[in-house]
């Protein structure tokens, strides 16, 4: 039987998915939200610490599921091979309703001015991409203040010099300050730093009708069990399933965009719960996968008018795959720093996103969140040897008395990062799985370890008796903070989608997740995801009008 | 919420793992010598890993990997998530046998500590591989959390002053599900 034909329908319900579905939604459209993975509640929730969305030992405690999901990863050395989705360098975000924002961490940045003009601001750099975005900040500054009150952050930028203007304060306060916050806020300001409490989409209070955070010891990685904790699955997801315009399917992974014979979008084709293979026609579609998986859908779109795949004429798709170079230092103390606060990630410097000398950028510094016993284990510095009874005592003495100060630096994108179709190896439903492949730009690596030496020098000042720093790998980035593999630009010859995040030559196609990102910020990116969102389906909306998406 | 196969399939499956779970802790009291008992195992192979775990996370004033029933989590695990690595313990199992043999003419557990250790120094040379699996496995054993068969009693988080129970403020519907 065929499905009823609908107005919009969405590949996802992550960060863009989301909104995406609840702005045409809300507008009067007729919309099918599609996700491959399942709907988790708060109630269901279980806190394992072997399996969840960061410590993967035992599988992802939000998908996907290691049976039927692989990979292929070509590694620096050019040697490729497959990769389960719980493993090292899959580089996975998630695979449920609400996507990476079910269980992450939730930190919610804007980017900076410069952020979005960074090859104006530092031109060209040698082996990158590097590029301005299409957009502007001041452009997108509603949509970051609407994504801010409509979803709910709280929070407290005020003391941040550095911070895009803002024409209205967070909706609600920061939570009190925890101890790892008491001891590096004065050494921050003893530096000439300038401190200040990090944005989160997370209620200090009661808001949206959702209670306010408990502080518990597992935050990142789980699902928020008191549901304070504000993500896709609990804000716009819900709000577009309540206009009775918006039908969320679950367990269904689509395989590939349909088009017409005059080059426009019809519909996709997808596998539902019991594998039966689906057609759902739409007078739009929005793809909102993910950076991997937007890419890979493209790409295994292909027919006679795109050979290539959707909106690959000039093959851009799934080139400029990036993320964050993660770097930091950890300080050992001779009092104890742990608290048993959750989520602990609480206070944070902007000194370092711009003008470091000789630098195309920097990052966002900020205190870790608070680590599990297990996971702990993983900062353990070089001098503790790895097993046997010196471990044992170091875990034990050090476990109270660390903190990590770490910083996502901004890439310099590079075209030979990328994510492809791979010719042999396919999935479970026979759709040919994602293939991964490129490392790093240099300049990255030189500018993270700058970034290891200042957060060093902040845990020395506030007191670490011992300091190490942690170095930043050579190899691909991808992972929670995936971006990039379909450019936004005004060209379409070095671009994917427009600044409305429409394909340049699909009118009645949209990619709206971290895909569009140009450059990534020195910042955790999913409030810059929302803002995106919020703006190109606004725009849609406003100018559906029954033209059925033909501009 | 329209849903399917949402939380009521999810629900069933940990209710089953708790069953799982609950009759595993049961098991791991015939640990070391309790053949029977042993999932993947055999009974002798169980005594080796287990001796290994100990040297890993030995015990001083708080109990090592041996009382944390690390051994009865790598074997449950090996049943599940852990399938893939079966061939890598079998295989890695009889290495160290025969480095214990030829060291000290014995099995691996009943050598004294000091040339446990000399082995394990050399299989962490020879076998790398080996070596690294049996370590992080030993460490989620003895520092993860109880419900997957290993840190019996919860020994390593109340070792490092963890307050139990683990989650605070969970609403009395919640106690159940573990
Ligand atoms: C543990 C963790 C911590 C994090 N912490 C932070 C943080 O503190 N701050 C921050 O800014 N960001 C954080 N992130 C990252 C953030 O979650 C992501 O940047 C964001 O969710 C990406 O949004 P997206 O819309 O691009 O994709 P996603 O949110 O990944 O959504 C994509 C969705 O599409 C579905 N999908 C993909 N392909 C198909 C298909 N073919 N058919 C059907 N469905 C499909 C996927 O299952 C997924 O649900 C974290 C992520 C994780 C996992
Ligand atoms: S720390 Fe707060 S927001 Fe995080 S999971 Fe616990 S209660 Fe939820």
């Amino acid at each position: 039987m065929a499905l009823k034909h609908v107005n919009a329908v969405i590949v996802g319900s992550g960060a863009g998915g989301g909104v995406a579905a609840k702005e045409l939604a809300t507008a009067g459209l007729s919309v099918v939200l599609l996700e491959r993975g399942k709907f988790h509640s708060p109630a269901g929730c279980r806190k394992d610490d072997l399996r969840n969305q960061r410590t993967s030992a035992l599988g992802n405690g939000f998908g996907p599921g290691d049976e039927r999901n692989p990979r292929v990863l070509v590694d620096e050395t050019g040697k490729e091979r497959i990769v389960l989705a719980s493993e090292g360098g899959y580089s996975n975000n998630a695979a449920c309703v609400g996507g990476g924002t079910f269980s992450y961490g939730a930190m919610a940045w804007r980017f900076m001015e410069k952020d979005f003009r960074m090859k104006s601001t530092y031109g060209a750099v040698e082996g990158s991409t590097l590029d301005d975005w299409p957009l502007t900040y001041d452009e997108l500054e509603p949509y970051y203040e609407k994504a801010e009150w409509e979803m709910g952050v709280s929070g407290d930028d005020s003391a941040n010099p550095f911070r895009a203007p803002r024409k209205r304060p967070l909706p609600m306060p920061p939570l009190p300050p925890n101890r790892e916050y008491e001891v590096l806020h004065p050494a921050a300001k003893r530096l000439g730093l300038h401190p200040f409490d990090i944005p989160m989409l997370r209620n200090t209070a009661p808001y949206n009708g959702r209670g306010p955070c408990m502080r518990c010891r597992w935050c990142v990685g789980f699902a928020c069990e008191v549901d304070a904790r504000t993500g896709t699955h609990n804000t716009v997801i819900p709000a577009a399933l309540a206009t009775g315009n918006c039908e969320l399917r679950t367990e269904c992974i689509v395989r590939e965009v349909l088009v017409d014979n005059r080059g426009r979008a019809s519909g996709v084709v997808y596998f539902d719960a019991e594998d039966r293979r689906q057609e759902q026609t739409a007078d739009l579609v929005i793809v909102s996968g993910g950076a991997v998986e937007s890419a890979r859908l493209l790409l295994n779109s292909k027919s006679r008018l795109f050979p290539n795949g959707l909106g690959n004429r000039h093959d851009w798709v799934g080139r400029n795959l990036q993320s964050h170079t993660y770097s930091g230092a950890v300080g050992l103390f001779n009092f104890d720093t742990y608290d048993d606060l959750g989520p602990g990630a609480q206070i944070a410097i902007c000194d370092y996103n711009h003008g470091n000398p000789g630098l195309a950028g920097g990052a966002m510094l900020a205190n870790e969140f608070i680590r599990l016993p297990y996971q702990f284990l993983d900062y353990a510095p070089a001098y503790v040897p790895p097993w046997g009874p010196a471990h044992k005592e170091w875990v034990r003495k050090a476990f109270r008395r660390t903190i990590v100060v770490i910083g996502p630096t901004q890439e310099m994108p590079i075209f030979e990062a990328r994510v492809q179709a791979d010719p042999k190896v396919k999935d479970y439903w026979g759709i040919p799985v994602a293939r991964l492949s490129g490392g790093k730009h240099p300049h990255s690596i030189e500018i993270a370890r700058f970034m290891a030496g200042k957060a060093e020098a902040w845990l020395k000042e506030a007191g670490a008796a011992r300091t190490w720093r942690r170095q930043p790998s050579r190899g691909l980035s991808g992972g929670q903070h995936q971006a990039g593999t379909c450019r936004m630009g005004g060209d379409p010859k070095t671009s994917v989608v427009d600044k409305y995040c429409r394909v340049h030559d699909v009118d009645n196609l949209h990619v709206i997740d971290a895909s569009v990102h140009v450059t990534n910020g020195g910042f955790n990116p999913v409030l810059t995801i929302l803002a995106v969102a919020y703006h190109a389906a606004g725009h849609l909306a406003k100018t559906w009008k029954n033209t059925r998406g033909r501009v | 919420m329209p849903r399917k196969n949402g939380p009521l399939k999810r629900r069933g499956f940990l209710e089953a793992a708790l069953t799982a779970a609950a009759s595993s802790s049961l098991v791991s009291c015939g640990r070391a010598g309790g053949g029977a008992y042993w999932r993947f195992f055999t009974a002798a192979e169980a005594r080796t890993v287990d001796a290994i775990c100990e040297r890993i996370i030995p015990a001083d004033d708080c109990p090592g990997a041996s009382e944390a029933a690390a051994v009865n989590f790598i074997d449950l695990q090996l049943t599940r998530h852990y399938k893939k690595h079966r061939d890598a313990y079998r295989q890695g199992i009889a290495k160290v046998e025969e480095a214990a043999r030829e060291r000290g003419g014995k099995v691996f557990a009943e050598l004294a500590p000091e040339q446990q250790l000399e082995v394990l120094a050399e299989i962490e040379e020879k076998h790398a591989g080996f070596f690294a699996l049996i370590r992080a496995h030993t460490m989620q054993g003895y520092y993860g959390d109880p419900r997957h068969g290993g840190n019996r009693e919860e020994v390593s988080w109340r070792m490092l002053g963890l307050p139990s129970p683990p989650v605070r403020g969970r609403v009395p519907y919640e106690t159940k599900a573990g």
